[in-house]
């Protein structure tokens, strides 16, 4: 591929400067860059790096704070994605369901750009959308049942309906959030050939992956966003250091002070997720704290849904404190002590209109309960100990969940399942949305309250899992394929084992596993 | 861009305040306003004897609207309360009339009724995964259709020709008769008192106890409350049996009342119940189903018709006049709640 910057000298898109805030939290700050036409740009980020907050702002489904945008060295101001669309920006977003019409057909789903469009016939001509369709797929070297319900086809058949829709709109730039994450390798070949084949029609494309094999096939450059600002730009050779860059520098050095792993607490023998994917057994001890990492779609929430009883494992057997174990329900499991703090805080954890206090007492009210009634007082007290033990600014116990910060929200939700002190307590991405400050506070929390029972943290990010870890468990493809202990773990030793491109990663995970067998029998 | 920071000026203005008060007490100054309008309007208005018909015209639509309470506060929505209040009526009436039996067994029976409709309903919902409007307009057709069937859709009178061409020998008794139409120390009609014991029943149990508790956290976030380990399931279960259970009693109250099994008598009650359930979404600004508001809700629904009827306005504006209050109401909860923000 030549240096596609150097071709063309007028970009096609200018991004300057654009900011945006939710509420408290600061989703981009100042981020600049450019695409020019005929490339294939990939965005990096991770979780809450600002990736989706970017695609919305160029799609125009997200109105920027501040900053400008300019289309073909033109100001542009989105008031929808209707109007983004009518420049030649064209968004495919990750979850494929949002781009298909259930109920209609795959011919109807094609073409429902250009029937939604005001000036399209009153009258459908079904022969006419049938030849239309078939042109939209033939063009695209694709064989679809047009006429069959698109209820009929799977994920990977519905996210080349939507592609192709996408493509029939003869795009300027298409934005592809995640596009071969249904595909089979086939089909994301398939894919490939089409980018190549927009690419060479001048069309640009901002490609949206976790896949360091996608971005090695398709991406001209990288550019790399952390923590709502630009984190660098990078040419597709050195896609490793975007990676890296991805992933952060390492912050201020964080002493860690070692834990003592007491007796076994919950372990997961010879497990298999689902029934394709490997086996791995996983071992979590009283007073430590294990952290489950790797990259996005790696499977880590998976493991602990079959953990708290959300799912159910192909194979495996389950023992708690040592005696055999099957939670069925989340409520089976929180009465064996058995504690899940779910990822996304607003749609898993926190409920509509729910105080402070209501949030807090959630799933231990029997303990101030009287009769099936709730004893207000000795409730509010509970409550209060809770916020001053957790150091969680409120104005009152009675404020409204949307009142806090994201730190002091996600505290909220740790201290409601400290509240039920039990035997393990997992935590999925417990720091997501919350500020660098309070990131360390509850970090600190997880470490000083873990005596006495089993945790385990979800985490993605390098610097967060080193800080809070005394075990880290690699997960990749829905399984533990290594295991590290804290003690003499390098930043770098991290960083290259979750950015192993899969070529490499067999060799890696030999060795590494070396390490931690030792230990466990130790 | 620069006027959105605008928006986010802390200094809450005196419009916003006043804004604020509406949505709080928009219902209950409407409600005193009618009142006073009214005590003044027409000086017999105020009466004792005439507010407690007020009152007692209320009792049974306010029973189905508190049970249709309990089904929104898990989220849900029981269409099927009226059809249930019907069958309630037509049971009782059966079992005395045609029967011959007493007072207790016909309660009995008919509450029996009523649950197993609620059990159906939650059935569906829970385990069928039917949709919940969806389930109870199914089964409202369902057990509209059933109640007829025992008497070849004729209405159950005392003294009534069977279908067999045998008179009905049965008929209410006494005891029954006095849980519509007896008055407390000549003054407060049982049903009135019915309906207030449940009010404050319901009340306490969404507001004092911890399953009550639990039916908000999961008619506000469903997957959360279930996450936090609460028996989702059985909940709401229990939410549509409760339900159809005071919509039963409801039934009852009106089959003692009119003293006949009315096929068509339950028929109106399911929008007034909704109406009044949904008025209290913005009674003191709840925004969400309870019981005060719930009560609140009926209570002026019944006043202005009361009011309106004293004034000698035609009955057929009585609709107009529901359709009015209530969507006035949803406004104050829905859309000014909004702008607020």
């Amino acid at each position: 591929m030549s240096a596609p910057v150097a071709v063309a000298p007028e970009p096609l898109i200018r991004v300057r400067d654009v900011s945006q805030t939710f509420g408290a939290s600061r989703a981009l700050h100042q981020v600049s860059l450019d695409i020019y036409p005929a490339e294939v740009v990939a965005l990096l980020g991770a979780n809450g790096a600002g990736k989706s907050t970017l695609v919305k702002i160029l799609a125009g489904s997200q109105i920027p704070d501040a900053g400008e945008l300019w289309v073909d060295g033109q100001r542009r101001h989105f008031a929808s994605p209707l109007s983004a669309r009518r420049v030649g920006i064209i968004a495919v977003h990750q979850q494929v369901n949002d781009g298909i019409a259930p109920g209609l057909s795959v011919a109807e789903n094609l073409l429902l750009d250009e029937l939604c469009q005001p000036e399209a016939d009153f009258w459908l001509n079904r022969k006419r959308l049938l030849q239309r369709a078939a042109s939209i797929a033939a063009g695209l070297g694709l064989e679809l049942p047009l006429e069959q319900p698109i209820e009929r086809l799977g994920q990977a058949e519905r996210q080349l309906v939507v592609l192709a829709r996408a493509f029939a709109l003869q795009p300027r730039l298409l934005i592809l959030d995640e596009p071969t994450a249904a595909l089979s390798d086939a089909e994301a070949q398939r894919l490939f050939g089409l980018i190549d084949n927009l690419r060479s029609r001048g069309v640009a494309i901002l490609y949206i992956s976790h896949r360091l094999s996608d971005l090695q096939r398709v991406a001209d450059r990288a550019i790399v966003l952390r923590d709502g600002r630009l984190a660098g730009e990078f040419t597709a050779r050195q896609l490793p250091e975007a990676v890296e860059a991805m992933l952060g520098q390492a912050l201020e050095s964080h002493v860690y002070e070692p834990r003592a792993a007491g007796r076994e607490v919950l372990t997961l023998r010879a497990a298999k997720i689902a029934a394709r994917t490997q086996a791995f057994d996983l071992t979590l001890h009283e007073g430590e704290v294990v952290v489950l990492t790797g990259l996005l779609g790696a499977g880590k929430t998976e493991i602990a849904e079959v953990l708290f009883g959300l799912r159910e494992a192909a194979v495996g057997t389950l023992q708690l404190d040592g005696v055999d174990w099957q939670p069925h329900s989340p409520r089976a499991a929180i009465r064996d002590g058995v504690f899940f703090a779910a990822e996304d805080r607003a749609s898993q954890s926190l409920i509509g209109d729910f105080s402070l206090r209501r949030t807090l007492t959630l799933p231990f009210l029997e303990r101030f309960t009287r009769g099936g009634f709730i004893r207000n007082r000795a409730e509010a007290n509970a409550v209060q100990a809770q916020v001053a033990a957790l150091g969680i600014k409120t104005s009152g116990i009675d404020v409204p969940m949307s009142a806090l910060s994201g730190g002091n929200q996600q505290k909220v939700v740790l201290g409601r399942w400290l509240l039920g002190q039990g035997r393990v307590l997992m935590l999925d991405e417990p720091f997501q949305g919350v500020d660098v400050r309070a990131r360390r506070e509850i970090g600190q929390l997880l470490r000083s309250s873990a005596g006495g029972r089993a945790t385990l943290v979800i985490c993605a990010d390098v610097d967060e899992t080193l800080e809070i870890a005394d075990r880290i468990l690699l997960v990749r493809d829905h399984a533990v394929v290594a295991e590290f202990p804290r003690a003499g773990l390098s930043r770098a030793t991290l960083v290259s084992a979750l950015a192993g491109t899969d070529a490499q990663a067999p060799a890696t995970v030999v060795s590494l596993q070396a390490t931690p067998r030792s230990r466990a029998s130790a | 861009m620069p006027d959105s920071s605008l928006l986010l000026s802390p200094v809450p203005a005196r419009s916003e305040r006043l804004l604020q008060a509406l949505i709080r007490y928009g219902l209950l100054w409407v409600l005193g306003l009618i009142l006073v309008f009214f005590s003044v309007a027409e000086p017999a208005f105020l009466r004792v004897g005439n507010l407690f018909s007020v009152l007692q015209s209320v009792s049974i639509v306010a029973l189905l609207a508190l049970g249709v309470t309990l089904t929104m506060a898990v989220g849900g929505l029981d269409l099927s309360i009226g059809a249930v209040a019907a069958m309630s009526v037509m049971i009782a009436s059966y079992v005395m009339v045609v029967l011959g039996w007493g007072a207790v067994p016909a309660v009995l029976i008919s509450l029996a009724g009523g649950a197993l409709v609620g059990l159906l309903n939650g059935w569906l919902i829970v385990k069928m995964r039917v949709p919940d409007i969806l389930a109870t307009l199914g089964s409202m057709f369902l057990v509209i259709g059933v109640q007829l069937i025992p008497t070849g859709g004729r209405s159950i009178a005392v003294g009534m020709t069977l279908p067999g061409g045998d008179e009905a020998e049965g008929s209410f008794s006494a005891a029954f008769l006095a849980i519509g139409r007896a008055r407390l120390w000549d003054t407060v009609p049982v049903p009135v008192l019915i309906t207030s014991v449940v009010a404050l029943l319901v009340w306490l149990f969404l507001e004092r106890t911890r399953i009550g508790r639990l039916f908000y956290a999961i008619g506000g976030n469903e997957h959360a409350a279930r996450l936090a380990g609460a028996p989702v399931q059985r909940f709401k279960l229990l939410a549509y049996v409760l339900s159809a259970l005071l919509a039963s009693l409801g039934g009852l109250l009106l089959a003692a009342r009119l003293g006949r099994g009315d096929v068509s008598s339950g028929n109106g009650l399911v929008l007034d119940a909704l109406g009044a359930a949904l008025i209290g979404f913005a009674v003191l600004g709840a925004r969400k189903p309870n019981a005060f508001g719930t009560l609140v809700g009926a209570l002026l629904v019944a006043t202005l018709l009361n009011g309106l009827t004293m004034l000698n306005a035609p009955y057929y504006a009585q609709d107009f006049v529901k359709g009015l209050v209530l969507v006035l109401a949803l406004m104050f909860t829905f859309g000014l709640a909004h702008r607020a923000r």
